[in-house]
C-alpha cells in the first residue's frame, strides 16, 4: 500500500515537476539576459493553452484520436501553445519592455509594466474566450500504460515526460552549442562587451523571449491536456515556477529543470503532510526559504553560463 | 520590403493601426468558448454609429479616430518642437498650485469643503454608497501603499493583506468571527479602529521582517504570494475566519459614552464623514513623515540602497517602518469595509485588489499624496461608472483589462505619474546616469 501510493505519488511529482521546469526556462532565460523577473510569463503559459485547445478543436473536434493521430494531437498541440506563445512572448517584449529598456528605466518600472500585461493579457483572455474552464481532455490521455508495484502510469505522463524531455534537451544543446545560443550567453554574461563584439542586443533579447515563450507555451498545452484551460490558469503554475527557477539557480538553464523537478516532487509528496488546501502554501514556503537562506539556489546563480 | 521597414511614418502608421484594432477589440463584445471568434469578429463587423450621423462597421471608425490623433499629432509636431510641451504645461498646474505657499492654503480649502458638502451634491444612494465603500476606502489603501511603493520604492503586491487584516480584526474584536473575541468581550467597531490598525501594523512587521531583505523584484513576487496565502487561509480556516461565508454580522458602527450617543446605521453618509476625517488625519500624518527623518531615509533607500546603508541608514528598519506604516491606513479601510458593510468574506481581499490599488498610486503618481489621492477618487470614479452605467459589451471584470493597459502605458509614457512627486530621482523617471549592469 505504501509502496503504491509512494510510486503514485513519484510519477505525478515527475509530472508537474517537468511542466513547472519548461516554465521555469522561460523565467530563467529572461532573467540571465535582462536581469528581470517577467511577470507576464504565466500569461504565455495561458495563451500557450488555449492557441492550442482551439487549434486543435478546429483541426481534430471532438474526436478522440487514434493510433498516428493521437500523436500528430500531440505534436500539432505542442508546436501550436509554443509558437503562440513565442510570438505572444516577442511581442511582450517589444510593447512592455523595450520602450522602457531603451530609455534605461530602473527594475520597478519593468515590474510594473510586466504586472499591467498580465493583467491585460488574461482579462483579455477571459473577455474573449469566456471565463470557464474549458476541458480538452481526451479519453485516451488517461489510459494506464503500465503499473510501477500496482501504481498507474497514465498515458499523460508518458507524453509529458518524452515531450518535456526532447524539448529541453534540444533547448540546452542549441543554447551551449549553436552560434544562436552562444549571442544569448554572451548578452548575459556582459551585454555591453558583447554587442562591441558585433552581437545584436536586440534581436537576441528577442530571441531569448522567443525560446522562453515557446517552452512556457508548449507547457501550457501539456497542462491543459490534463486539466483543461481556463484563463487564470497560469498565475498558480507560474509563481511554482519562478519557484523552481529559484530554487534551481537563477539564471541557470539545468538548475531550472533539477529545481522543477525537485519542487514538483516535494510537492507531490506534501500532500500526506499537509491538507490539500495548502497545498500551493508549499511552494511558496519553499521560495521564501530559499531566498531567505540560499538566495543563489542548489546549482547557483550561473548567469552567462547557461549549460 | 527595406524601405518599408526604414520609413518611419509608415513604421509610425502601422503602429497606429494596430493600436487601432487593438482597442477596437478591447472595447468590443465579448466572445464565448463556443465561438471563440465571435468576440473578434464582433469588434471589427458590428455596426456602430457615429454620433448618429452614419452607421459603419466598428473597425473603420477606430481606425478613423486613430488616424485623427495620428494625424494631429503629426501637425503638432511641425508647429511645436516638442508634443508634450502642451501636455507637460497642463500637467504642471498642481506643481505651479502647491509651490506657491498662498495658492496651495486655497486649493486645500477648497477641497475640504468640497469634500464636506459632496453627500449633498450627490444625493444618489449609489453613488452615496460608493464615495464610502469604492473612494474613501480606496484612497485610504492608496496612501498606504504610496508609503510602502512611493516613499520606500517598494513593490508590495500583497497590500491586500492588510486590508484583509484589518477587516477580519474588526470582525473577531466585535465577536463576529467563529474565533472567540478576547476574553470574550465584544467592542463595538467604533473602538476595533486602534485593534485593527494594530494588528495591522503587526501584520505589516511580521510579513516585513523577512520578507524585506530580499531584493525589489523577489520582494515584489514574495508579497504577490504572501497575498493570495492571507485568501487561502481565510477560505479554509473555517474555525477561525468562517471559511469562504466570512462574516456576516458584524455591527455598525455606535458610540454609547455617557451622554454622547451616535449610532451610524445603515446610510452611507456618517460613514463618509468618519472616514474623511480619517482621511485628512493619515494625510497630515504621512506627508509630515515623507518630509521627515525617516522620509529622507526612505528616499535614500529607495534611490540607492547600498549609498543609503553606507550612511548609516539601516535599510531594513525602515523598510519595515514604511510596511507597518502603510499598513496601518490599510487597516482602517478594513474597518470601514466591516462596519459600512457588516459583511465580509475571502472573495473580497483578492489580487484583484492589491493590482488595482497599485493602478491608483502608478496613475496619481508614485510618491506624490496629491497624485495619489486625485488617481484613487478619479480611477474609482470612473470604474464605478462603467458598472453603474456599463456600455454595451462591457462586462464587470472587462476594468481590469483597462487597469491592466494602463499600467504599462503609464510606464511607458508617465512613469512618474499624472502629478509625480517633488523629490524623485531616477527610481521611476528617466535614468540620469547611465546604468549599464544588467541592461
Amino acid at each position: 500500500m505504501f509502496k503504491l501510493e509512494f510510486w503514485a505519488l513519484l510519477v505525478g511529482g515527475i509530472g508537474s515537476g517537468f511542466i513547472y521546469a519548461m516554465i521555469a526556462i522561460g523565467y530563467t532565460m529572461v532573467y540571465g539576459v535582462l536581469r528581470l523577473i517577467n511577470f507576464a510569463h504565466s500569461e504565455i503559459f495561458m495563451a500557450g493553452g488555449f492557441a492550442s485547445f482551439f487549434l486543435l478543436k478546429a483541426t481534430i473536434g471532438s474526436t478522440t484520436p487514434t493510433g498516428i493521430m493521437s500523436v500528430l494531437y500531440i505534436i500539432l498541440g505542442i508546436l501550436g501553445g509554443g509558437i503562440v506563445g513565442a510570438l505572444l512572448a516577442m511581442t511582450l517584449e517589444r510593447v512592455a519592455y523595450r520602450p522602457l529598456r531603451n530609455r534605461n528605466a530602473p527594475k520597478l518600472a519593468y515590474l510594473i509594466s510586466a504586472i499591467g500585461a498580465s493583467y491585460f493579457l488574461f482579462n483579455m483572455a477571459g473577455k474573449e474566450f469566456g471565463r470557464y474552464n474549458l476541458s480538452m481532455v481526451s479519453p485516451y490521455v488517461n489510459h494506464t500504460v503500465f503499473t510501477i508495484y500496482g501504481a498507474p502510469v497514465q498515458m499523460y505522463y508518458i507524453i509529458i515526460f518524452i515531450a518535456a524531455l526532447i524539448m529541453l534537451v534540444t533547448l540546452d544543446q542549441l543554447v551551449a552549442k549553436t552560434k544562436l545560443g552562444r549571442s544569448i550567453r554572451s548578452v548575459a554574461q556582459d551585454s555591453e562587451t558583447a554587442s562591441l563584439m558585433g552581437v545584436d542586443i536586440d534581436k537576441t533579447i528577442a530571441l531569448t523571449f522567443i525560446l522562453g515563450g515557446f517552452m512556457g507555451g508548449a507547457a501550457g498545452f501539456l497542462f491543459g491536456l490534463n486539466v483543461g484551460v481556463v484563463y487564470t490558469m497560469g498565475f498558480t503554475p507560474a509563481i511554482k515556477a519562478f519557484t523552481a527557477a529559484v530554487l534551481g539557480g537563477i539564471g541557470n538553464l539545468r538548475g531550472a529543470v533539477i529545481g522543477g523537478l525537485i519542487l514538483g516532487v516535494v510537492e507531490s509528496f506534501s500532500v500526506a503532510f499537509v491538507n490539500g488546501a495548502y497545498i500551493d502554501v508549499v511552494a511558496f514556503g519553499i521560495l521564501v526559504l530559499v531566498l531567505l537562506f540560499r538566495p543563489t539556489g542548489i546549482l547557483g546563480e550561473r548567469i552567462g553560463r547557461a549549460a | 520590403m527595406n524601405i518599408f521597414l526604414k520609413s518611419k511614418i509608415l513604421k509610425q502608421l502601422v503602429a497606429t493601426l494596430m493600436i487601432s484594432f487593438l482597442v477596437c477589440v478591447v472595447t468590443g463584445p465579448s466572445g464565448s468558448p463556443t465561438a471563440p471568434a465571435s468576440g473578434f469578429t464582433g469588434s471589427f463587423n458590428n455596426k456602430s454609429s457615429f454620433f448618429g450621423i452614419f452607421s459603419a462597421p466598428r473597425w473603420t471608425l477606430f481606425v478613423f479616430l486613430g488616424l485623427l490623433v495620428y494625424v494631429s499629432f503629426r501637425i503638432k509636431l511641425k508647429y511645436s518642437e516638442n508634443v508634450s510641451s502642451f501636455t507637460d504645461k497642463v500637467l504642471f498646474i498642481p506643481r505651479k498650485i502647491s509651490s506657491n505657499q498662498s495658492t496651495r492654503r486655497v486649493t486645500i480649502g477648497a477641497l475640504v469643503v468640497f469634500s464636506l458638502i459632496l453627500p449633498k451634491i450627490v444625493t444618489d444612494h449609489f453613488w452615496q454608497t460608493v464615495l464610502v465603500s469604492q473612494i474613501a476606502v480606496y484612497v485610504l489603501l492608496a496612501l498606504g501603499l504610496n508609503v510602502v511603493t512611493g516613499f520606500a520604492g517598494l513593490l508590495d503586491l500583497g497590500f491586500v493583506a492588510f486590508y484583509a487584516v484589518g477587516a477580519y480584526a474588526t470582525a473577531w474584536a466585535t465577536g463576529s468571527l467563529p474565533l472567540p473575541a478576547l476574553f470574550g468581550i465584544h467592542i463595538d467597531p467604533f473602538f476595533a479602529i486602534p485593534v485593527a490598525i494594530g494588528f495591522a501594523m503587526i501584520a505589516g512587521i511580521i510579513l516585513g521582517i523577512p520578507t524585506l531583505r530580499l531584493r525589489g523584484d523577489y520582494l515584489a513576487i514574495v508579497t504577490l504570494g504572501f497575498g493570495e496565502i492571507i485568501t487561502l487561509f481565510a477560505n479554509n480556516l473555517y474555525g477561525i475566519t468562517g471559511g469562504a461565508l466570512g462574516s456576516n454580522q458584524i455591527p455598525h458602527f455606535a458610540i454609547n459614552i455617557g451622554p454622547v450617543k451616535y449610532a451610524w446605521g445603515l446610510a452611507p453618509v456618517p460613514y463618509y464623514y468618519l472616514t474623511l476625517v480619517f482621511v485628512v488625519l493619515f494625510i497630515i500624518i504621512f506627508s509630515s513623515l515623507e518630509h521627515s527623518r525617516v522620509g529622507r531615509s526612505w528616499t535614500a533607500i529607495r534611490e540607492d540602497e547600498v549609498a543609503a546603508e553606507s550612511v548609516g541608514i539601516n535599510p531594513l528598519k525602515y523598510k519595515v517602518m514604511a510596511f507597518a506604516i502603510g499598513a496601518a491606513s490599510a487597516g482602517f479601510a478594513g474597518v470601514i469595509t466591516a462596519a459600512q458593510s457588516n459583511f465580509i468574506n475571502p472573495a473580497s481581499f483578492t489580487l484583484y485588489v492589491s493590482i488595482n490599488v497599485l493602478v491608483l498610486v502608478i496613475f496619481g503618481g508614485m510618491g506624490s499624496i496629491a497624485g495619489v489621492v486625485f488617481g484613487a477618487v478619479f480611477i474609482q470614479a470612473v470604474s464605478m461608472y462603467l458598472i453603474h452605467t456599463p456600455p454595451s459589451g462591457y462586462q464587470s471584470q472587462d476594468l481590469y483589462i483597462y487597469i491592466g493597459a494602463l499600467l504599462v502605458v503609464m510606464m511607458i509614457f508617465r512613469p512618474g505619474g499624472l502629478i509625480p512627486a517633488k523629490r524623485r530621482g531616477r527610481s521611476t523617471v528617466h535614468a540620469k546616469v547611465q546604468v549599464t549592469e544588467g541592461s
